[in-house]
């Protein structure tokens, strides 16, 4: 097949959602964030919900996405995404809102607001990258940083006498009884970005059917941060991030359905 | 229409003409001496009345970020708190002020620093009116002085924070706050039902998709941001400047307070004026804008031979009016701190002091 062939729109078969902009992602080469942000657009559009929509990015990697997408975006404090994301539910309970937060927003200075808006059931989705390190600035130690693991602010590694330990936060909040769906996914395969796709299918739908609050949880790389190129960061993510956050379904239709390795 | 009266708490007053202006949320946490605006709002159910919400959030800085999130959506919504309260929310003030959201600021301040007292204070008035948050902001900060203007003050800061894009703030304080009074309660408006353009609140088909922040990486870019907020407060000083002048036609002293210390040297006025000195009262209402140009004029008059700033600080307000006078008479300042409020008396007393009258 000559090139002229090739793009007849007969023989597409994959181009990016039309609720993409143009704009060139900020993320690095091989991290996984911009298969998490595009899989949400894809969900968005096949839902055909685009107009009812808002989306919240708070301070991390995730700040630029309001020039991402082509639905409305909110820009929210470091940490303050599921506050931001309740006061607007609140207003526009119609409409449906989410929010896409990192692991030094969801679980170190949110921590709060997280616990509380999924306490009091938030009809919202909340999508968490946890990458176990602060990406936007630079590579320091995160809440859900690994033991032992190296951080430009732990240089020698998760001390976790004096550090404290990897916070295993996803377990916990599927225990708050307003909590209805909570699972975790990764982006390293075909087959795991197709899972994921379907569990922010499910989160929006809970969503749709005011079922409360749905955390879709992205165990993912951070390879600039991690000092590791692409494939040896989803190798190494593999081999230690999923023992300590293991993959799959914690919490479903409101009941939990999986010991997920609560922390000891 | 006929007219509604009731006896009052300043905190209720806010409350009821919160549901009267057509607010369509207010998100808030309980703190000493304000407490009793949430619990109004719910007692009389604003939900069934106007379908406005009312949540209770697990800290003020929850509470500023739900407010943050429904101005994104350009509703009209309000919280309250008082003096440590607005230290916790003045993060997410800035981040209101940088992305240009309306929205209704109530301090029913008290003394501090930090845990300080419950007794009222206002020794906010440098948070309220230079800063607070970090960056180049400004809130329109307006100052009532009764309950009446409590809750007169409610729809008309709703008014300007829509018509400026911008936060305001109603800075008032523990003794206004608890007193009651009678007032004649606001008539009750609709709440919207259409919302501005720029409101993030789904983009309707066929129209541009909003977004709301206060990011911008390059500084050229962010400089032309920063302008065009300066340059909307320079309209805000041209035109919302609000002020109250008694007694001041012959004065030859001015007393300059505001808030709940004016209605006290109200008073004194009454009281030096019973023994032959003429004194004036010039009450600035917008702390931000402050009426610099009115004082200025005052200063600049032959027969006006000096002004005293009454506060409850330590002096705030009295370098404003410093800057105003510029030197041209002498500014005196008396005040009592850490929720200490003076009588008439007093104030009647420093001001002989001051001047040697």
């Amino acid at each position: 097949m000559e090139a002229k062939d090739i793009i007849k729109p007969e023989n597409l078969v994959y181009q990016k959602s039309r609720l993409m902009s143009d704009a060139t992602f900020n993320f690095c080469p091989g991290c996984g964030h911009g298969v998490v942000v595009r899989t949400i657009a894809e969900v968005i559009e096949e839902m055909g919900i685009e107009h009812d929509v808002i989306g919240i990015s708070p301070v991390g990697c995730s700040v630029f996405l309001y020039d991402f997408y082509k639905f409305d975006v909110v820009e929210a404090a470091h940490g303050r995404a599921c506050a931001v994301a309740t006061g607007i539910k609140r207003v526009i309970p119609e409409k449906y809102v989410f929010t896409y937060q990192g692991d030094g927003d969801l679980a170190a200075i949110g921590t709060a607001e997280t616990m509380h808006a999924c306490n009091r059931g938030e009809n919202i989705v909340i999508v968490f990258i946890n990458n176990g390190i602060y990406g936007m600035t630079g590579g320091q130690m995160a809440p859900t940083t690994l033991e032992g693991m190296k951080t430009t602010t732990c240089p020698r590694g998760r001390d976790v006498k004096t550090m404290g330990y990897p916070l295993n936060i996803t377990p916990l909040l599927a225990q708050l009884d307003g909590v209805h769906y909570v699972t975790r996914q990764a982006v390293h395969t075909p087959a795991n970005v197709r899972k994921l796709k379907k569990a922010l299918r499910q989160a929006f739908e809970n969503q749709r059917d005011k079922k409360g609050t749905s955390i879709v949880e992205v165990v993912s790389n951070c390879n600039s941060g991690w000092g590791l190129s692409p494939k040896a960061a989803n190798d190494w993510m593999v081999e230690n991030m999923f023992k300590k956050y293991p993959l799959g379904d914690m919490k479903v239709d409101g009941k939990v359905v999986m010991d997920m390795n609560l922390p000891r | 229409m006929e007219k509604e009266f009731k006896l009052m708490k300043g905190n209720e007053a806010i409350a009821e003409a919160a549901i009267r202006a057509g607010a369509d949320a207010f998100y808030g946490y309980p703190i000493t001496p304000q407490t009793e605006v949430m619990e109004y709002l719910m007692e009389v159910d604003a939900e069934k009345r106007t379908g406005m919400v009312v949540l209770q959030a697990e800290s003020e800085v929850s509470a500023i970020n739900m407010v943050y999130g429904a101005a994104a959506t350009g509703h009209r919504v309000l919280t309250s708190s008082s003096s440590p309260g607005i230290s916790l929310m003045s993060e997410a003030i800035s981040y209101l002020a940088g992305a240009e959201l309306p929205c209704l600021l109530i301090n029913v301040s008290r003394g501090g620093p930090g845990l300080g007292t419950i007794q009222p204070s206002q020794a906010d008035y440098f948070q309220t009116v230079k800063g607070g948050g970090h960056g180049d902001y400004k809130l329109l900060t307006l100052a009532p002085s009764s309950v009446q203007e409590m809750a007169d003050f409610i729809a008309e800061g709703f008014d300007l924070a829509f018509k400026y894009r911008n936060p305001v703030m109603i800075l008032s304080d523990g003794a206004l706050g608890q007193m009651m009074e009678k007032i004649i309660l606001p008539e009750q408006r609709p709440r919207m039902s259409e919302y501005p353009d720029w409101a993030t609140n789904g983009t309707p088909e066929g129209k541009e998709r909003r977004f709301v922040t206060s990011l911008n990486l390059l500084p050229q870019q962010h400089e032309m941001v920063n302008i065009r907020l300066q340059e909307k407060y320079r309209a805000m000083e041209a035109e919302e400047v609000r002020y109250e002048m008694i007694e001041c036609e012959d004065a030859e002293y001015i007393i300059v307070a505001f808030g709940i210390i004016a209605r006290i040297a109200q008073k004194s006025i009454e009281l030096a004026r019973a023994k032959g000195h003429k004194i004036g009262l010039f009450r600035p209402i917008s702390l931000y804008p402050f009426p610099m140009k009115e004082i200025t004029t005052l200063a600049e008059n032959s027969r006006v031979k000096g002004f005293m700033s009454v506060e409850l600080n330590a002096g705030q307000m009295v370098e404003d009016i410093r800057l105003a006078v510029e030197g041209r008479k002498p500014v005196g300042f008396f005040g009592r701190l850490g929720g200490m409020v003076p009588t008439p008396e007093e104030i009647e007393n420093a001001l002989y002091k001051e001047f040697n009258l």
